[in-house]
């Protein structure tokens, strides 16, 4: 049975065309009708389609005749954002082989090659593949070359297609057959089955994206999930064509959906085993490290009532995102929120616009912060996640922050205004590769604080897009780094500190100052805006008051209308924060993000 | 009716200020203008002098049309231009308002004129129909500013005017406009010193503002010279120290020796008038009532025999008070708290605090005149008390 079973994912760069490829073959085999296609079938969610990437794995059957035989190949979708890897290793962990998908015009980009990475290590078939082959600036010779280089095989090996035409698709569904190796498993021995997804569905409940490694599940039966001891009925199996199908059972092999009528995301473990009650395995399937958070901001809502709405909606998030971490956060100047932990700087955007959109919520968010390791004068250690927590210097004996490994891929054209880059981010060169004479492999030791925030933009901005970055934390490092508190009319806002490198604090002082003064708007009276490292002023800029807010006339003519226009201005002025005395703009507490510390 | 003040009592006494609410007064609208200024918001029709005799037609079976009333106070002629439509006819609108609601002794009669239109005769023309406060639109005396705002006539012509009106009027106010990003503070200086050598007993200046809509308002979204505020406030101070040599301020932007413009000061006490014309807006029994904005609608609806509302506003109570606030505290004597003022002084200690208004005798005034909207925003959002 298994023999005609394949379970792959496709590894791509955004835009290479994993979406419309995943479409093609869906189209190819019958998974959809023409008048069912609709672009990008697997992105389901709104943002998804939006920003044209894949944020949830989804999973979808294709059968495929071959030499005589039906195959079942199971495809599953992985993310492409560097934001999203950890659901990269989730989704291959289900896999036994990866269609390598490189842009036969752009070349490989850093982010395919950390995900091919992944799979390779993972022990993965790859079957590499040069796609957009229609266009014009199409260069399959030498795209097929560098694929070849990286993977250290014969450039005659790597396919080239046109998911957008569907040119090669058929040899594709071919090669996948012939280089995928089959799922290895006993269908006789107890059931092992790998949850490597779950969403929450309003009628479904949890539905538990699963991988039969051993034995076999049937409708009904009694499950253990082994790492939370939880016990439940298999209510419903289905498979998903993309159409869900109800199935009996699942086989060993096979990939599928578990619907037990668990009712809350937090009982479900993503990487837990899945066995019988009746006839438990003795021991679980390899699962995986919990994605870590690496980025936190505060999420208050703009109206303090909206509190407890705002706690509901991270909760039903984290149905679907079980990388959502969050606590409660009091803030002075923004009252009650949370501090929320995000994979990325991309997470957080999407959070926060869902949260915004689905929720109907309006929130203010605070700069982004990474979580800093603060040793004591007590030797004990605590861990920051956010600036306002850094007890006072005096008890701190130790600063630490987290550093990543960065992989930039690059012309290499551009390799001096990269290093220049990297070099005001605070980043070491590693090691530096030439993959082909005219693209290099650059890997970099730098800050994540100095990553997270504009890095890639900056990086996009140099190279004219035409470089790809990817990282991975490699732990915490000692660093000389300084709190920067931000004061308003004399009194500091906690929402507005900062941690920063010393050699960074006075830009960053300066720049923020410069920042507030342009976005804060006059008042009845000046507002003095400081920038202070302990108890130094490094930076002040005033916001003189207002002096003239009248109108010229009001006449019998005009009263109606007049009386309209300051009530207007009244609404307008109710998405203004009070800090003290001051009001200021939502879009302050996010100013942060607009001070630019690289070198100018 | 409640007998005009003696005029022992200064333009702004408080007594004068809540007084002035009784006063009966009516709104005549002229639309026409020679040239349509590139600031001006208000209804106003270029070039349509062809229709000035079917409008005023229209105007006298408007009043007629009317709802009987009180005995007038006061009269106010305003516009567009009403110094485009010839004195005799002036005089046909006033005569019918004497008809319909008759007119006090000493009633106020003020119309709005340009600098090219008056002339000794003319003036003699208007005094004749019956006009006894006339209103100079001169602006400014520097040609470059004029040029600026579009206007018609040089500041020569604003001095001889002003000279022709002054033998016929024994009452004459001039409006000024600061702030056009072309003015000095020279210029500005010039232009006061001439308004206050001219011995009008009444000045208005008003800060150039950009009103949506508006040619000027297009020009500045296509990046020509904003106003600037600062510039505007300057301005604003530099005149309230220069006119309170001769004059009085009574309202953020007017200004009186003796006698302020009785139906100016009737409406910023919430008081009641009648209104006639292209997009007049009337007083009515708590009732707001507006005009028809577009001239031939209006004619038209008027010549069928029907009344040009276009709609009313009917507040609630509470509505009232917040507007009874938002327009007496424009007055340098400020307004009598009652329910609202005092739920905005215990709700917004920190207009008290930053000098902005003070408590005087149970009356909220805004001692920073410049600063007037802060405050009113706040008034209209203050809620309902018992």
């Amino acid at each position: 049975m298994s023999e005609y079973i394949r379970n792959l994912s496709i590894i791509a760069h955004i835009d290479h065309g994993k979406s419309t490829l995943a479409d093609r073959l869906m189209e190819h085999t019958g998974a959809v009708t023409e008048r069912e296609m609709r672009e990008q079938l697997l992105d389901t969610m709104d943002l998804e389609r939006e920003r044209g990437i894949t944020i949830k794995a989804q999973s979808v059957r294709l059968s495929h005749e071959y030499q005589g035989h039906d195959y079942q190949i199971n495809l599953i979708d992985t993310p492409g954002h560097v934001d999203f890897s950890y659901e990269v290793s989730r989704s291959l962990a289900a896999c036994d082989g990866a269609v390598l998908l490189v842009d036969a015009a752009q070349g490989a980009q850093a982010q395919t090659l950390a995900n091919a990475y992944l799979a390779i290590e993972a022990g993965l078939e790859i079957v590499p593949v040069i796609n957009k082959i229609d266009l014009p600036s199409a260069d399959p010779a030498a795209a097929s070359a560098e694929i070849a280089a990286i993977l250290g095989g014969d450039p005659e090996d790597v396919l080239a297609v046109s998911a957008k035409t569907g040119q090669g698709i058929s040899e594709l569904l071919d090669r996948i057959i012939e280089r995928i190796p089959k799922p290895s498993g006993d269908l006789d021995a107890p059931l092992r089955a790998l949850v490597f997804d779950s969403y929450f569905d309003t009628y479904r409940g949890v539905v538990c994206s699963i991988r039969v490694v051993d034995g076999r599940i049937r409708k009904g039966e009694q499950v253990l999930f082994m790492a939370t001891g939880d016990k439940h009925a298999a209510n419903e199996l289905a498979v998903s064509t993309p159409r869900i199908l109800p199935v009996d059972q699942l086989n060993a092999g096979e990939v599928g959906l578990l619907i037990t009528g668990v009712k809350h995301i937090d009982q479900i473990r993503v990487g837990d085993t899945v066995t019988l009650v009746s006839r438990p395995a003795s021991e679980p399937l390899e699962g995986y490290d919990e994605p870590k958070p690496m980025v936190f901001s505060g999420l208050f809502p703009s109206d303090g009532d909206d509190f407890e709405r705002l706690r509901e909606a991270l909760e039903k998030l984290q149905l679907n995102d079980a990388s959502l971490i969050w606590e409660p956060e009091t803030s002075r100047a923004l009252g009650f929120g949370f501090r929320v932990g995000f994979l990325g700087l991309l997470h957080m955007e999407i959070v926060r616009e869902r949260l915004e959109r689905e929720y109907n919520l309006d929130l203010v968010s605070t700069a982004p912060s990474v979580a800093y390791r603060v040793t004591l004068t007590d030797d004990s250690v605590i861990e920051i996640r956010s600036p306002q927590d850094l007890p006072h210097l005096t008890s701190v004996a130790q600063l630490e922050e987290p550093y990543v490994r960065a992989m930039i891929l690059s012309p290499s054209e551009y390799i001096g205004t990269i290093m220049d880059l990297v070099q005001s981010r605070r980043g070491a060169m590693h090691h530096m590769q030439y993959l082909t004479p005219d693209r290099v492999e650059l890997i970099y030791e730098l800050p994540l604080a100095e990553v997270v925030f504009d890095f890639f933009d900056h990086l996009k901005s140099r190279t004219r897009g035409y470089a790809s970055l990817d990282y991975e934390p490699t732990g915490y490092r000692v660093s000389d780094l300084v709190k920067v508190d931000i004061l308003l009319a004399g009194l500091p806002v906690d929402a507005f500190s900062t941690i920063t490198h010393r050699a960074k604090a006075v830009q960053y002082g300066k720049g923020m100052v410069e920042t507030l003064r342009e976005l804060i708007p006059r008042q009845m009276f000046d507002v003095p805006i400081q920038a202070a490292i302990g108890g130094n002023i490094i930076s002040r800029e005033t916001v003189k008051a207002r002096r003239k807010d009248v109108l010229a006339k009001c006449y019998g003519g005009d009263i109606s209308r007049k009386r309209k226009l300051l009530e207007k201005q009244k609404e307008g002025k109710k998405r203004m924060k009070m800090v003290g005395a001051v009001e200021v703009p939502q879009e302050a507490f996010v100013a942060a993000l607009r001070v630019d510390t690289s070198d100018r | 009716m409640v007998a005009s003040p003696p005029p022992s009592i200064r333009p702004d006494s408080p007594e004068l200020a809540d007084q002035a609410g009784e006063w009966r007064s009516a709104y005549v609208h002229i639309p026409f203008c020679a040239r349509i200024c590139p600031y001006c918001d208000f209804a106003v029709v270029e070039g349509r002098q062809d229709l000035v005799d079917r409008y005023v037609s229209a105007l006298v079976s408007e009043i007629s049309m009317s709802v009987d009333w009180d005995t007038l106070d006061a009269v106010f002629i305003g516009g567009g231009t009403p110094s485009q439509v010839a004195p005799m006819l002036i005089g046909e609108i006033l005569e019918s308002l004497n008809d319909k609601f008759g007119l006090v002794d000493g009633v106020e009669v003020s119309m709005e004129a340009n600098p090219e239109d008056i002339t000794a005769r003319s003036s003699r023309g208007y005094r004749a129909a019956g006009v006894n406060r006339l209103s100079m639109g001169v602006q400014s005396f520097d040609d470059v500013v004029l040029t600026a705002l579009g206007r018609q006539h040089t500041g020569g012509q604003a001095l001889r005017a002003i000279e022709d009106a002054r033998s016929v009027f024994e009452r004459l106010s001039i409006d000024l406009m600061y702030g056009d990003p072309t003015e000095t503070e020279a210029s500005w200086d010039r232009t006061l010193d001439s308004a206050l050598a001219a011995g009008a007993d009444h000045i208005s200046a008003y800060s150039l503002t950009v009103e949506l809509g508006t040619p000027l308002s297009r020009a500045v979204a296509a990046g020509a010279p904003a106003p600037d505020d600062d510039v505007q406030a300057d301005r604003w101070e530099r005149a309230a120290e220069r006119l309170s040599e001769r004059l009085i301020r009574y309202e953020v932007s007017n200004y009186a020796t003796d006698a302020p413009c009785k139906y100016n000061l009737a409406t910023w006490a919430q008081g009641e008038y009648v209104a006639f014309g292209l997009g007049a807006h009337g007083h009515r029994n708590g009732i707001r009532t507006r005009n028809l904005r577009r001239l031939d609608r209006y004619i038209e609806t008027v010549e069928a025999g029907q009344r040009p509302i276009a709609g009313e506003t009917v507040g609630s109570g509470w509505d009232r008070e917040l507007e009874r606030l938002m327009l007496g505290l424009r007055r340098t004597a400020g307004v009598v708290a009652g329910a609202a003022g005092q739920k905005l002084l215990e709700d917004h200690p920190e207009f008290v605090d930053a000098g902005i208004i003070e408590q005087r005798e149970g009356r909220i005034v805004v001692v920073k005149p410049l600063l007037t909207d802060t405050v009113i925003r706040e008034v209209l959002a203050v809620p309902p008390q018992e």
